[in-house]
């Protein structure tokens, strides 16, 4: 059975660790999470030192080029706050894999207790800041893409929905087969580039029959497969992050 | 006959091919929706993590002591008058069975379904040696009339829709073109009557041997698994040694755990329990029992503490009704007797990393497999095990290991770990990538086949988190 997650208290520090792929191609999105924590009355500590979290070699089998990596981050957040990720793909792999990935070696304290402080962002802004979220924005609809590492690995199914729902102008809709993947998967959509491409496919014409001409997600790999795909059809429909979302209605 | 070939070296071609055929997709697509809307409907009132922890303890206590309760159910199968057979792979199993027919002068037997004796290619074997082999069970029949093999470990036919099956029933058998399902499933149950009565053995698998009775549990929906073990004189039950179970007690969770996972049902129409051939004095029966316990390399799985996990499965086939690959590919695609999640985490040990190298990657991870296994395989993390053992960074228990390495693709992840670990050069080289963000290339490969290529943001997270703290600064 999946452990109940005790949460604590809200603290007055937190550590963001802006993921690979924010850093280099979403990283408004990043800052828009900075500012909601902060808007919060949390001082956030952004490690200049920080790469990535080295999943993309992990799930490629590269074991110790990933844990070389991995090893570089573990030292990048020594004080006891909470470390907060944009996303339940890299947070999936900080949170589950970093202790298996050091298992048996000198870090696998260290591993063992940075994971334990992490958190993906919607989970931190749900389960501990409790966040209000006063909507600005005109009325629309919108669909969530949870990602599949935020809903099953992290168990974190419900948090977008969740904050979404505290928009009062918002009104989410859910598309056909939402658990569903979207065919991002890391090197997946490389190394098989036509299933992957028959996934979002599927993806963005669920997202699209709901009739919503906005999505939105946790995780910035889904949000450039499907992103990228509305894109090359020229379709209408956007994405965005949830933290730039939430940040853009309520600012 | 000329079998329908498809291989794991040919994944891509198949699975391409697959793609592009719209009755596929749509077969699939649909059989699949079905089965998970099932699967959700009647667990919904059942403590399903709690019952997937007791299916998960009660196949790990049996795996725990497997060696002990291999010799347990063989001395309790004896015992009841069930010949036991040791098969070191699938061709010493096939070998096993064709003497035992060829021993009664057998020219013909019936087979229920057992994905071991696929596995072990048992029909085509029986075939060379004269004898011959009949599918019993619906979906197996239908498949084996096409001169195809099963593209689901449950459902074999799945594939295939009613007019397809109209038209093989009527190519093959003779049967009218129609979409009459009950009109179809009459002819091929008369047809098959007659062979039940006239072959001369009868060969099933088995769900659940358990070791404390030395009983064989059989599950089916037709009967044909009931036909086949009692109207031969002689039955032989083929296994593999991992599905030994050590207690009666443990067959009801699990049995409640398989239905419903593979198919949506309660219970299923047939539960078999055999517990060894006609006694004195009774009056149906085969005459003889025998179990063939097949290794086929579940004996090297079984050494590794990670890969034994493998070993739970009860073959319920949920991670192929949930996995996102498999519904739009199909089974055959895989080109193994077991396709799907399960099948790329098994038929590496069967095979060798060499011939299936693209299946481990042939998931992106998604994690609906694990969600759903009744015994909390942990699917995904054994995928990525099989990813390490084909770069060469498992511990080299896998037959084929290393065979994916090579030096372009040590030399990117080297370069890349340099870089993820000397932050300045990180910090340096997304300066240079936000620069010339302009040069990116707009085709970069198989991505944009598909989609818009996305550049880099003109200033990093890490510029604009600098930029943030100096207009913090300025404001306070």
């Amino acid at each position: 059975m999946t452990p109940v997650k005790l949460y604590p208290p809200k603290s007055d520090k937190v550590y963001f660790f802006g993921t690979c792929l924010v850093d280099t191609f979403y990283p408004e999105a990043g800052l828009d999470g900075i500012r909601l924590l902060e808007r919060e009355g949390i001082e956030v500590l952004y490690p200049e030192d920080q790469t990535c979290c080295g999943q993309p070699a992990y799930t490629s089998g590269y074991q110790s080029e990933a844990r070389a990596v991995a090893a570089a981050q573990l030292r990048l957040f020594p004080e006891p706050w909470p470390i907060i990720v944009p996303s339940g793909s890299c947070g999936g792999m900080m949170r589950t894999h970093y202790p298996q990935l050091f298992s048996g070696s000198e870090q696998e304290v260290l591993a063992g207790e940075v994971a334990s402080r992490v958190y993906e962002l919607t989970e931190y802004l749900v389960h501990v800041c409790q966040l209000r979220l006063e909507d600005r924005g005109q009325p629309e609809k919108v669909v969530m893409h949870t990602s599949c590492s935020a809903r099953r690995e992290m168990g974190l199914g419900e948090t977008g929905p969740m904050l979404l729902a505290r928009l009062g102008q918002v009104e989410l809709v859910e598309q056909e087969r939402a658990a569903e993947c979207c065919g991002f998967g890391g090197t997946f959509a490389v190394r098989h580039p036509e299933v992957s491409a028959a996934m979002v496919e599927d993806k963005t014409l669920a997202i699209e029959a709901t009739g919503a001409g906005h999505f939105v997600t946790s995780d910035c790999g889904c949000l450039m497969n499907i992103n990228g795909r509305f894109d090359h059809q020229n379709k209408a429909v956007k994405g965005e992050h949830i933290a730039s979302y939430l940040w853009r209605r309520t600012s | 006959m000329s079998v329908e070939t498809y291989t794991p070296r040919a994944f891509h071609r198949q699975a391409h091919d697959a793609l592009g055929n719209p009755q596929i997709r749509g077969n699939f697509r649909k059989a699949m929706d079905g089965l998970m809307a099932k699967r959700r409907d009647v667990f919904s009132d059942w403590d399903l993590e709690t019952l997937r922890e007791l299916g998960a303890n009660i196949r790990l206590r049996a795996l725990a002591k497997l060696p002990n309760l291999l010799e347990q159910l063989e001395a309790n199968c004896e015992a009841n008058g069930i010949r036991v057979h040791w098969a070191e792979d699938g061709e010493e199993a096939c070998r096993i069975i064709r003497e035992l027919c060829e021993s009664h002068g057998a020219k013909s037997v019936i087979k229920g379904k057992s994905m071991v004796s696929e596995e072990m290619h048992l029909n085509a074997h029986l075939e060379a040696a004269g004898i011959e082999a009949l599918e019993s069970d619906l979906g197996e029949y239908l498949v084996q009339l096409n001169e195809q093999t099963p593209s689901h470990i449950i459902m074999p036919a799945i594939h295939l829709n009613t007019d397809e099956i109209s038209d093989i029933m009527h190519e093959k058998t003779g049967t009218e073109r129609t979409r009459d399902v009950d009109y179809m499933t009459a002819a091929a149950r008369a047809q098959l009557r007659e062979r039940f009565m006239n072959a001369d053995v009868g060969v099933s698998g088995v769900n659940f041997a358990v070791a404390e009775t030395g009983t064989l549990c059989l599950v089916e929906n037709e009967g044909n698994g009931r036909m086949t073990t009692t109207v031969p004189p002689v039955h032989i039950a083929v296994t593999g040694i991992e599905k030994v179970v050590e207690h009666l007690r443990d067959v009801p969770p699990l049995y409640a755990l398989l239905t419903r996972s593979a198919t949506g049902q309660h219970v299923t129409t047939y539960f078999n329990m055999i517990s060894g051939p006609r006694k004195a004095g009774q009056h149906d029966g085969p005459r003889e029992v025998h179990l063939v316990l097949v290794d086929s390399g579940r004996s090297r799985i079984y050494q590794d503490n990670e890969l034994l996990d493998t070993l739970r499965c009860i073959r319920c086939g949920a991670c192929m009704n949930h996995c996102p690959v498999y519904t739009r590919v199909g089974g055959h695609s895989y080109g193994t007797t077991y396709p799907g999640p399960i099948g790329s985490i098994l038929m590496p040990h069967m095979l060798g990393l060499e011939e299936t190298k693209d299946l481990p990657t042939a998931s992106s991870l998604c994690g609906a497999c694990g969600e759903v296994c009744p015994v909390k395989i942990p699917i995904p993390d054994l995928l990525v095990r099989l990813r390490r053992e084909a770069v060469g960074e498992g511990r080299g228990n896998v037959p084929g290991a290393g065979v994916k390495r090579t030096k372009k693709e040590v030399a990117a992840w080297k370069t890349w770990q340099w870089l993820a670990t000397h932050p300045s050069a990180w910090r340096g080289s997304l300066l240079m990538a936000g620069k010339l963000r302009a040069l990116t290339p707009s085709r970069l490969g198989p991505w944009t086949q598909y989609r818009t290529a996305l550049k880099p943001a003109k200033r990093s997270l890490h510029a604009l988190v600098k930029a943030h703290r100096r207009e913090g600064e300025d404001e306070s």
